[in-house]
């Protein structure tokens, strides 16, 4: 099976201040189709900078980097641009979703660039099914301020998924989230990889990156361990554990009310 | 992207910002309609110019007696009386291509009528003055050659005279009227012609036989002013040269002596008059661009802020596929449509101030289709070239920085 992602002796060095600042020194990695990895790290250990090479937004100073089989080092600005539209869906830690617009339209944006154009009609049948596939089919029209914390993140997830891409790409999907609501986003993603999306995601948290296969753990600019995950966790049984759990400690009130 | 869903985009950044999208726009609101209004004026004051020096006539010289070479138009009508009878008798037999010719001294007097006065200008004139100036009657007629000759005391007088001192144009006709004392027959009222272009009221005269004018009231020996009618366009330049090689010849002035009469043709005249509303408009366009320039700044800073507020949203957009080129149209169009619908409030705006300018206070104002063309197409240029710095800022913003910029 031939790599969605294959990175060889990757290197990024930023100029900041005059001064080098070696952010990767020599990533190599490979991930297949169908795989869930986290990359974890402290601030610092350079899975940002990671992330933003794998998802396009930035180009290697040194090394081989191809996706789908393309090799995206050499590509131009605009070239990135389209293949960030069509092989990368983006979720973002701060969801991103654009404020006073709709679930809808919200989802349809990656749409809006993608060549050859797309109808208005298409556009809409395929957000509406996306929308579907995350559970909020009865909230296309809701405005991010009329939805929940982990409503906006399956919104963002919709959207990171209107355009079939390749990958899914999460930079810290669980991070401005409450533990259930991050357990249930962890379940969707969990329910996307089982049908065959891949998904590589950056946390720091180590429960979050026990429900994905693989983790990667990166410590000052190179990787320091890749190994699959031995314990994985379930997030409907987590779940269904939590909200027993949860419960439990109401109990004891709701045994007051007569 | 397509421009429907970059319109649509827009026009939901700019509803987003109502207030702000309002004030922005205002700035454009006001250039324009100044511009408007004020090119309105001018091509009011220009059209009313116009059709005050086509009130002259068609192709009418004056002769005035005096030498004005040192200044455009001569306001003092004729100083020293040099022209004579005889000259305007000799334009017309020998000067090539002169249809008519009318003799004219002017004398300021006080006329009376029962017991109302009136101080105006009392015009002797040959019968011909009438069909030279192109000047119909009312009521009655004008004066004939046989009241020249007999120097009668009959006049014509214009329809303001008229309506102050007999009431109406019809009352006047067949009323007597004395100037100097001596009583004269009203036998024709003039139809009113407005004021000339040095806004003299050109319906406060009294007009009578140049013999009578001469001889029963101011004595003079001499015309002040000879007004000729070409024969058409074409013979009014030959005309003006015949005109003047006669006079030369006539008062026996040498060849590098200066002329003691003044030639002008309607053509002159009217240019010289034309010119001054000519500066008067490019003025006042001036100073209304002024202000359209200032509605640009206004929209670059608008914009400049809009940019830095959104960065994040650019930066989204730019993460999941637009081109540089897709962020720059957003933002050009957004400047665009600002100033566009600021250029149409604009322009109903100035149409009423030059309307309300019109029926208010009597102002001439003229709105040529050509300008709101012009003004809208403008205010959308304003738009686009204001509006690229900032959007060129946007889509030039890097991916990564925008999605991190708080």
């Amino acid at each position: 099976m031939k790599p969605i992602i294959e990175l060889s002796d990757l290197h990024k060095v930023y100029r900041s201040d005059g001064a080098d600042v070696h952010a990767v020194r020599g990533v190599s990695l490979s991930i297949n189709a169908g795989e869930f990895v986290a990359v974890m790290g402290a601030s610092g250990s350079g899975k940002s900078t990671l992330m933003n090479i794998i998802g396009c937004l930035d180009r290697p100073t040194g090394g081989t980097y191809n996706l789908d089989g393309i090799d995206v080092a050499r590509l131009s600005k605009d070239e990135l641009a389209d293949i960030r539209n069509r092989k990368v869906g983006f979720v973002f830690q701060g969801f991103h979703l654009l404020a006073r617009t709709t679930a809808l339209e919200n989802v349809e944006l990656p749409l809006l660039y993608s060549k050859p154009e797309i109808s208005a009609r298409q556009q809409r049948e395929r957000a509406m099914e996306v929308l579907k596939q995350v559970g909020l089919q009865d909230r296309e029209d809701h405005r991010p301020n009329q939805l929940s914390g982990g409503q906006q993140q399956r919104v963002a997830i919709a959207r990171a998924l209107v355009n079939r891409p390749t990958l899914i790409l999460a930079d810290e999907p669980t991070g401005n989230l409450d533990s259930r609501t991050s357990v249930e986003i962890m379940g969707l993603f969990q329910q996307l990889n089982d049908h065959g999306i891949t998904i590589v995601m950056v946390t720091h948290e180590a429960d979050i990156a026990a429900y994905t296969k693989r983790n990667v753990v990166m410590f000052d600019g190179t990787v320091l361990s890749d190994r699959p995950v031995e314990k994985r966790l379930h997030a409907d049984v987590e779940l269904a554990r939590l909200i027993a759990f949860q419960k439990a400690e109401l109990s004891p009130s709701l045994a007051v009310t007569p | 992207m397509k421009i429907a869903a970059t319109f649509r985009t827009a026009g939901r950044a700019l509803l987003r910002n109502k207030l702000r999208s309002l004030l922005t726009a205002l700035g454009i609101i006001i250039g324009v309609g100044a511009v408007i209004a004020m090119t309105s004026i001018g091509a009011g004051a220009k059209s009313q110019v116009e059709s005050q020096i086509a009130s002259l006539g068609d192709n009418v010289i004056i002769v005035i007696s005096g030498s004005t070479t040192r200044s455009g138009i001569n306001t003092g009508w004729g100083s020293a009386g040099t022209l004579t009878v005889e000259d305007a008798d000799a334009i017309l037999r020998e000067a090539q291509g002169v249809a008519a010719v009318s003799k004219g001294v002017r004398k300021p007097m006080r006329i009376a009528a029962g017991n109302q006065n009136w101080f105006t200008t009392v015009q002797g004139e040959s019968p011909s003055y009438f069909d030279v100036r192109k000047w119909p009657f009312s009521f009655g007629e004008g004066f004939t050659e046989r009241d020249v000759i007999a120097a009668a005391k009959v006049c014509v007088v214009g329809n303001t005279i008229a309506k102050q001192i007999f009431g109406s144009a019809e009352a006047a006709l067949g009323q007597t009227m004395r100037v100097k004392n001596v009583p004269f027959t009203i036998v024709g009222v003039l139809v009113a012609k407005g004021n000339n272009f040095m806004g003299q009221d050109q319906d406060d005269v009294v007009i009578m036989p140049y013999t009578s004018a001469m001889k029963r009231i101011s004595g003079d020996k001499k015309l002040r002013l000879i007004t000729i009618k070409a024969e058409n366009t074409e013979s009014l330049a030959i005309a003006q040269q015949q005109i003047a090689g006669v006079l030369r010849e006539r008062h026996g002035i040498r060849p590098g002596q200066d002329d003691d009469f003044t030639v002008r043709s309607q053509e002159d005249i009217a240019q010289a008059a034309t010119a001054t509303t000519k500066v008067m408009t490019i003025l006042l366009a001036a100073i209304a661009s002024v202000s359209l320039l200032v509605g640009g700044i206004g929209i670059m800073n608008i914009m400049l802020v809009s940019v830095t507020e959104r960065t994040r949203e650019i930066g989204l957009r730019l993460a999941i596929g637009a081109h540089g080129r897709d962020v720059l149209m957003q933002f050009l169009i957004e400047a665009a449509t600002i100033s566009l619908l600021g250029g149409i409030v604009g322009i109903l705006l100035g149409v009423g101030i030059s309307q309300l300018l019109s029926a208010r206070f009597d102002w001439p104002t003229l709105i040529s289709p050509a300008s709101i063309v012009i003004a809208f197409l403008f205010s959308g240029a304003v738009g686009v070239f204001f509006g690229f710095y900032p959007a060129r800022k946007a889509a030039a913003l890097d991916p990564i920085d925008a999605l991190r910029h708080e």
